[in-house]
């Protein structure tokens, strides 16, 4: 696939320039390629490597470690259904077997249409809201099988697009900063004496 | 014990449409505390929260004021990092406070900032928490253009940049060194200890203070009506209000700010404001009181109230604040296995005790619920996890004169190794019989393996599952 687009380049330079050390900016930089391409591609990661001044290995090293980047394309919706504890003594399991059943794959497969990849999960922080799912990390609680048939039936027939942006993107709302509000004393030496507040 | 009326601080936003804003937050009296900080100077703020002893929300409990009075003087630049990576099985607290309230983060963490003179902090958000990155990108661009977060806060002349990152998927990044590692772009694994505390080395091996959000959320609040008010809430030894994620069979599981010390784990379960009771009026049969890394409690611990002094001394854990209740149907052998199958999953892979061992428990659970289970196999995951947390493990509860206090001992660098051996002895040593009804017979009373997964764990009314406990794809 790709390398970052020259819009995505200079979204890289800002972020990398909020970090005293740039390294620091791998993993938000692959985010950035995960939502450029849906998914984590070789050269997307030799294009990283080279803004930040590092071999290919060492990004491919940070990126296989994060279960969220993707190595190989998914589906446009990642449906991630969770399995921990307070969600299997509340149905996880069964909410889990319906989402094979209604799409025709085993957890960890991608629909042949590319449209959905199922994945069976750990605990996504919503156990009071049992069971839970998230599809492209949006969440869904107290989820019914109803539910689920409803809102896949959506997503392949494209609604809800403004709800569920395409898998890779995350936040759409970024941090931006004006050049005369950033104090960018965070990296220097002693920039906070103490008394120097007045 | 009983119920207490104290009034909530933190979770006071969870309701209203708006507390995400600016504009709600300041309604609401946010900002205020930000200015009073400010002209108070920093050591004054931070006695205020040393004061309050505000023990730590993530998981260990360290209190803040002590652990920020660890960093070196006159060593800079030092940073301030907020662990929003909320991943411990049961734990449900941090996102509605970064989704719902994410000013009220933002003006604790510039407080903490200012007390112990960073000038730049990080605001570490687990990767699948969308709608939490949103929020806090949302406020901070307002904070930053509202003249409280970047140059020259408030006109005082000092200045703190907060930068949002994320992660991407790894629980372990919740431990905080490496948190770090991560922030640094590397792979999420812990670092070797000494120094205990990053504020010694932190990031950049530069000195660093990792709080939990919970934590600074509670500090707009300590600093508006100061340290001993916080203090006086609930006990001495476990002062304060603080977040409980109560999940599994109550009848209404739900996030609850509770008056620590004060409360007890059955007015958690039962009172009608939080738990409402068991869920079908069934009997409870286990509870874990402090997240997936816990050991487990019995009904006889339900009098115990939620208090760390208490808690560590009868064998487990107040952790993150999660509590799951478990009632009579629930199988003890699948939901041990379930909970060792996220931590072999989420270990590191850097020491090998976790490593190996963890994986290597997973596998005889999985054979056990198989039906292939093994005469000495429990002797075998009593082996096994007694090379990841060696030595007598803590458990009063059975009257056992090898009790110890917790938290036991390790041959990992960080926990979550001997986080995988709580379900196992606690299952193990309660509930040996359902084991060996699994060896024996192919099931126990909840679960039988003949009949696949008649009943899914914990769910009696549940449909014929056709899913084994190996079928996890």
């Amino acid at each position: 696939m790709s390398r970052l687009t020259p819009e995505n380049v200079e979204l890289a330079r800002t972020i990398i320039g909020r970090y005293p050390r740039s390294r620091s900016a791998l993993i938000p930089l692959l985010h950035v390629a995960q939502e450029q391409d849906g998914w984590v591609s070789p050269d997307g990661m030799e294009h990283i490597a080279e803004l930040l001044g590092l071999t290919p290995s060492e990004v491919l090293g940070t990126a296989s470690f994060y279960g969220m980047f993707k190595r190989q394309p998914v589906g446009r919706y990642v449906v991630s259904v969770c399995t921990n504890i307070s969600c299997i003594l509340l149905g996880g399991e069964e909410l889990l077997e319906h989402c094979e059943e209604r799409l025709g794959i085993k957890a960890g497969a991608t629909t042949a249409d590319g449209t959905f990849t199922l994945d069976d999960v750990e605990c996504i922080a919503a156990c009071s809201d049992a069971p839970c799912l998230q599809v492209n990390y949006r969440y869904f609680l107290n989820v019914t099988h109803d539910q689920v048939d409803a809102l896949f039936d959506d997503l392949r027939a494209g609604r809800r697009g403004d709800e569920i942006p395409p898998h890779g993107t995350l936040t759409r709302v970024r941090q931006q900063v004006a050049a005369e509000r950033w104090s960018g004393h965070g990296g220097d030496e002693l920039v906070v004496p103490p008394g120097q507040v007045r | 014990m009983a119920v207490s009326d104290a009034a909530p601080i933190i979770s006071t936003r969870f309701g209203l449409s708006d507390g995400h804003t600016l504009d709600g937050y300041r309604r609401t009296g946010g900002y205020t505390a930000l200015p009073k900080a400010l002209g108070m100077g920093p050591d004054a703020v931070l006695d205020e929260v040393k004061a309050a002893v505000v023990q730590g929300r993530g998981g260990a409990g360290f209190p803040a004021g002590a652990k920020w009075s660890f960093l070196p003087k006159d060593i800079f630049p030092r940073y301030f990092v907020v662990n929003g990576d909320e991943s411990e099985p049961g734990t449900c607290k941090d996102r509605p406070l970064m989704e719902h309230d994410p000013h009220q983060l933002i003006e604790g963490l510039v407080i903490s900032c200012f007390a112990v003179r960073a000038a730049q902090a990080f605001i570490y958000v687990r990767g699948e928490m969308a709608l939490a990155q949103e929020r806090i990108a949302l406020a901070l661009n307002e904070a930053y253009a509202a003249g409280l977060v970047g140059r020259d806060i408030l006109g005082s002349g000092w200045s703190l940049d907060i930068v949002l990152h994320w992660g991407a998927g790894a629980y372990i990044v919740g431990e905080e060194t490496a948190l770090i590692e991560s922030l640094e772009g590397q792979r999420g694994m812990p670092r070797l200890k000494p120094p205990f505390f990053p504020a010694a080395k932190g990031l950049y091996l530069q000195p660093t203070v990792v709080n939990n959000v919970e934590t600074l959320s509670n500090i707009p609040w300590i600093i508006t009506n100061g340290g001993a008010a916080f203090a006086a809430l609930g006990t001495e030894k476990a002062p304060g209000m603080r977040l409980f994620a109560l999940s599994g069979h109550v009848r209404r599981p739900g996030v609850y700010e509770v008056e620590m010390g004060t409360t007890t784990y059955r007015d958690l379960v039962e009172a009608p404001v939080y738990g409402g009771g068991m869920r079908h009026g069934n009997a409870l049969k286990a509870f874990i009181p402090g997240g997936g890394s816990a050991p487990w409690f019995y009904p006889e611990q339900l009098d115990l109230p939620l208090d760390a002094s208490v808690i560590g001394p009868a064998g487990s854990m107040m952790g993150s604040g999660a509590v799951v209740i478990m009632d009579e149907t629930t199988c003890a052998v699948r939901a041990a296995w379930r909970l060792v199958r996220f931590f072999a999953h989420e270990s590191c892979g850097k020491c090998t005790p976790c490593r190996e061992g963890g994986a290597w428990l997973e596998k005889v659970l999985r054979r056990i619920l198989d039906g292939h289970g093994r005469e000495d196999d429990l002797e075998l995951l009593l082996d096994v996890g007694d090379n990841i947390s060696p030595g007598p493990f803590p458990r009063p509860a059975f009257g056992g004169e090898d009790a110890v206090a917790f938290p036991y001992k390790q041959t990992t660098i960080c926990p979550l190794g001997p986080s995988a051996v709580s379900p196992v002895y606690s299952s193990i040593l309660r509930f040996r019989d359902e084991y060996l009804r699994h060896i024996k017979d192919g099931g126990c009373a909840s679960h039988r393996s003949g009949d696949l997964a008649a009943e899914v764990v914990g769910n009696p009314t549940s449909p014929a599952a056709k899913r084994g406990p190996g079928g996890d794809g």
